[in-house]
């Protein structure tokens, strides 16, 4: 695009003419929104964004966006998105999606569109619950769940997203929920900015099949007391009167500290840019389920050769040492003959 | 030597000739038959080969199942298949002679590497116990050369250093020297190419070379003189030509269409045999705008594609069977998306796993119904190894033009197989002209300019295609049902009945838009050969052979299997008889029958090997008594 200013947009740009057909007071509600007014902040162009999403009730997501998008097959939206990114390096891809989609039938998308840290952002809606098919359990349902399709209660073990994109070499992993804009936004922002791929989970509340999941940690009354800020190079401590804090054990372990007791050079510093995934990883371990005091913000934030600006760095390189193709040579790379009259 | 005829004084001359080399997978038998096939390409020749090897790498030495085999016919005129009973077999050991012998035409010739019939290769191979055939008079009805290929290869190189063990690996260079010269090929070709191939290695490239020439030395000295045959070059259409095998031809025509399209090229595609090989090709094709992924599985490499595709590439993606299977859900979206994609599935043996290496066309049937819904996508197929180029170009602009995912159908012997392929000029390849959307296309019902995604063009019921990055053009796709025009999510009854419609409709004016049926031989023939895919070469063959007999038969051949061109149901009632040779259990005949109903009648092999020409005469002939 030869004209660089960005024309100033307001919500109302950036929301299409559909009606959404979310449940009355889903959570889905609060993130479209969240989007659709922090989008005129990024000082981005509605033609050059893109969102496209894979199959289930967030998938319906890029509907409501007046932008570039695509509503595509179930657990495919992270591969869709790295053939666009990788064929429209100059677009801004989102990727939405719930736990089922993205860590179910998706799952392989994901790690792979992790790993290769293609230029997307990646945002989970967990609601640990399949909702557009009725009430079934997730892969993120916590173990005795009780569903339609586990009447006696779940017993599979539970993947934790954060746990596993680290696991994948994501770049970029962060965690937010539906009940606050200021924070999801502000989350929404830094993957926007970062170089690479990146996924944001977001707890996000189904009303109708899964009522109140996170409520225990996200509720306003509730959050000072459960959830665990994480802020780059800042002591991570939390609690009303931040009196708590993590820190680690003699055995290497994280664990919850009152500072009166260890003293608060003793917590630990939150560092997202760590090259060494292992502290971001055992801070993801530290809930295994949200009913515990539970870590959100950006768990990891590193940066990494981005995989579409690799592919056509590539490309440019080729083309530069060997000239653009030539078809007509091309045909005649092999031994030829001549046959004359 | 088992051979008493006296040293012949004149070289015979022969029209063609038919060699089989087989031998132990780590034998080198499909690099020694293609260089083969190269030196008698650059002398002139016409030919066809048929690569024929094991799915695994490496299965154990000197067993049956490590027998790899490569076969190719040389000709003097213009030829189509690589033949059928070879008259010459070149058995680098007991296993390739257990296992190809049968092939062999009475009285032909067999040369043998005798130093690796011992008792436990004997054993391996399956002769009971270990009675050499070399020896036992079994092999009477042919004419037996015996020669000691992995001593004499030893000898050769004993003189440069190489050791005994990295020696035996050049055996396969001795061989190809001794057939070079009974078949007078030129050797500088061989040497030249041996020199650049392992220019990395002195050693290799001495050994390799003292091999080679060793074997062609053998033969000048060894009183072999009575098995020197000249094939003279072929009168081909004057032109520059090159030989290539079915998946470079195709990886070049998808280049070609990039080229002429001006649109830039996406291939996503999962490593997968027959296929792999375009994966390849088009890696290396960078400086063309082409971009290739290695994704993580079948459905991640056509996803890829069908966003890339939206982003206003052409997305490609190549697998076989097993992969077609895979991405199923995805080409359904790409339909209902309506965006250019074209699909390639290299045919092998099926059902699962089935027969990776080994060649069959029984996917029609997936390319036309394996979707759930009504789902009808066009389907292109290449029947010669050389014409999978034109045959790609044609699926790229069929996925352009009319926004739609394509089926490309070729097979493993296509994909392996070489021909001489005359050179097209480039500049006289038609251009594929492409817009993209640049402007709103409608109102809303306040007045105001909006862009419908899903607003037609009259002729091809094509949508327009706005990709992202246009102003003003922003909407939303998706697999869902939409309503016709706006694209909008609509459960209508009424919208879904015209939709579906207007998809098939889609397909079907396509056919306003390709060649008629390729047809030869008269049109009051007594009987017609219809095929599609890789059978053109063995029926062209066997339908030359029988009219020469004094038959009336007539050959149609479909490159387009959905829509099938206008004037094949008048092309098919013409005839009294139909016959129809496909490798599957008759998917084809299947199809015209309930579309034209006509009594076509299948000929069916499913051996994973090609038909040859005689199959289909028998068949020919037959059907006439």
């Amino acid at each position: 695009m030869s004209d660089t200013t960005v024309p100033e947009t307001t919500k109302a740009d950036w929301t299409s003419d559909q009606e959404p057909r979310w449940c009355p007071g889903c959570g889905d509600y609060s993130i479209l929104t969240a989007v659709q007014m922090l989008m005129p902040e990024l000082g981005v162009r509605r033609e050059n964004t893109v969102f496209i999403s894979g199959i289930g009730c967030a998938a319906r997501f890029p509907y409501y966006m007046d932008t570039y998008g695509m509503h595509s097959i179930h657990g495919r939206a992270p591969a869709v998105s790295t053939g666009l990114a990788v064929a429209r390096p100059d677009l801004d891809v989102w990727v939405i999606g719930g736990d089922g989609d993205m860590l179910s039938i998706g799952g392989n998308h994901l790690i792979h569109a992790l790993r290769r840290n293609v230029n997307i952002k990646i945002l989970l809606f967990n609601n640990q619950i399949y909702g557009l098919t009725k009430g079934q359990y997730s892969p993120t349902s916590e173990p005795g769940k009780v569903t339609k399709s586990t009447p006696v209660g779940s017993i599979d073990e539970p993947f934790n997203p954060i746990s596993l994109a680290i696991g994948a070499e994501a770049t970029f992993v962060a965690r937010t929920h539906d009940m606050d804009r200021k924070h999801m936004q502000e989350m929404f922002r830094r993957a926007h900015a970062h170089k690479g791929a990146a996924i944001v989970e977001i707890y996000q509340n189904c009303n109708v099949f899964n009522d109140g999941a996170f409520a225990q940690i996200t509720k306003r009354d509730k959050r000072d007391a459960m959830l665990i800020n994480l802020v780059h190079g800042e002591p991570i401590r939390f609690g009303a009167e931040q009196e708590r804090g993590l820190a680690m054990n003699s055995a290497g372990q994280i664990e919850i500290v009152e500072i009166a007791d260890v003293g608060s050079d003793a917590l630990l510093v939150h560092d997202e840019a760590s090259e060494d995934p292992a502290l971001a990883f055992a801070i993801s371990r530290l809930a295994t389920a949200p009913t515990m005091p539970t870590p959100v913000g950006v768990f990891r934030a590193v940066e990494r050769p981005e995989y579409a600006a690799e592919v056509n760095r590539q490309v440019d390189e080729v083309t530069a040492s060997h000239g653009a193709g030539d078809l007509h040579g091309l045909l005649r790379s092999l031994p030829t003959w001549d046959v004359t009259a | 030597m088992t051979d008493t005829a006296p040293a012949n004084l004149d070289e015979t001359s022969v029209d063609h000739i038919i060699i089989r080399f087989a031998g132990d997978s780590g034998d080198g038998m499909q690099l020694t038959g293609d260089r083969f096939t190269s030196a008698s390409a650059l002398y002139g020749n016409d030919l066809a080969t048929l690569p024929d090897f094991p799915a695994e790498i490496r299965a154990p030495a000197g067993t049956l199942a490590g027998v790899s085999a490569f076969q190719v016919q040389i000709s003097d005129h213009d030829i189509t298949t690589p033949g059928d009973a070879p008259s010459v077999l070149v058995a680098m050991n007991p296993a390739a002679l257990a296992s190809e012998l049968h092939r062999l035409l009475p009285g032909g010739t067999i040369i043998a590497n005798e130093d690796t019939f011992d008792e436990r290769n004997l054993a391996k191979a399956g002769y009971a116990n270990s009675e050499n055939p070399l020896e036992d008079g079994s092999l009477d009805g042919y004419t037996l050369i015996k020669v000691p290929m992995t001593s004499l290869t030893k000898e050769a190189c004993a003189e440069l250093g190489v050791k005994p063990r990295d020696a035996d690996r050049s055996k396969n260079f001795f061989a190809l020297g001794l057939v070079s010269w009974m078949y007078s090929r030129p050797m500088e070709t061989t040497t030249d190419w041996i020199k650049a191939k392992f220019a990395k290695n002195e050693l290799v490239v001495a050994a390799n070379t003292a091999a080679f020439k060793a074997g062609h030395a053998f033969g000048e000295t060894a009183e072999l003189g009575a098995h020197k045959v000249t094939i003279s070059p072929a009168k081909l259409e004057p032109g520059t030509y090159t030989n290539i095998n079915g998946n470079t031809a195709l990886s070049w025509g998808l280049v070609a269409a990039t080229q002429l399209s001006g649109i830039p090229m996406f291939l996503g595609s999962y490593p997968i045999t027959p296929a792999s090989d375009i994966l390849h090709e088009l890696s290396s094709k960078k400086s063309f705008n082409i971009r290739t992924l290695q994704a993580e599985d079948e459905i991640a490499a056509v996803a890829s594609a069908v966003g890339a595709s939206f982003g206003g590439h052409i997305g490609v993606t190549t697998t076989s069977g097993p992969g077609v299977a895979l991405k199923g859900e995805a080409m359904g979206l790409a339909l209902s998306l309506e965006l250019p994609l074209v699909i390639v599935n290299i045919q092998r043996g099926g059902p699962s796993t089935g027969l990776p290496t080994k060649t069959e066309a029984a996917d029609l049937m997936m390319a036309m119904y394996g979707r759930h819904g009504e789902s009808p996508m066009p389907i292109v197929a290449s029947y010669s190894p050389a014409q999978c180029f034109d045959a790609a170009i044609e699926a790229c602009r069929l996925a352009l033009k009319y926004r739609t995912p394509v089926m490309f159908l070729s097979d493993g012997y296509l994909a392996n197989g070489t021909e001489p392929w005359k050179l097209p000029d480039v500049d006289s390849l038609p251009a594929i002209d492409v817009e993209f959307a640049t402007a709103p296309n409608a109102k809303n019902d306040e007045g105001e300019d909006v862009f419908w995604p899903y607003l037609r063009d009259p002729v091809t019921l094509a949508r327009p295609w706005a990709i992202p990055g246009t102003p003003g053009l922003e909407h939303r796709v998706g697999g869902i049902e939409k309503q016709d025009g706006t694209g909008n999510i609509s459960y209508d009854p009424d919208n879904h009945a015209h939709m579906v419609q207007i998809r098939a409709d889609k397909v079907a004016v396509i056919a306003d838009d390709i060649p008629p049926t390729m047809v030869t031989g008269p049109d009051d023939a007594d009987l017609l050969v219809l095929g599609w895919g890789s059978t053109w070469g063995a029926i062209t063959s066997a339908v030359r052979r029988a009219t020469a007999a004094g038959h009336s038969v007539a050959h149609a051949h479909l490159t387009h299997l959905n829509p099938f061109p206008k004037d094949l149901g008048d092309v098919l009632k013409r005839y009294p008889k139909v016959i129809v040779p496909e490798m599957n259990l008759g998917q084809l005949s299947k199809l015209v029958r309930a579309e034209y109903l006509v009594d076509a009648q299948t000929v069916s092999k499913v051996k994973g090997q090609p038909f040859t020409a005689a199959e289909i005469y028998d068949v020919i002939v037959g059907a006439l008594q």
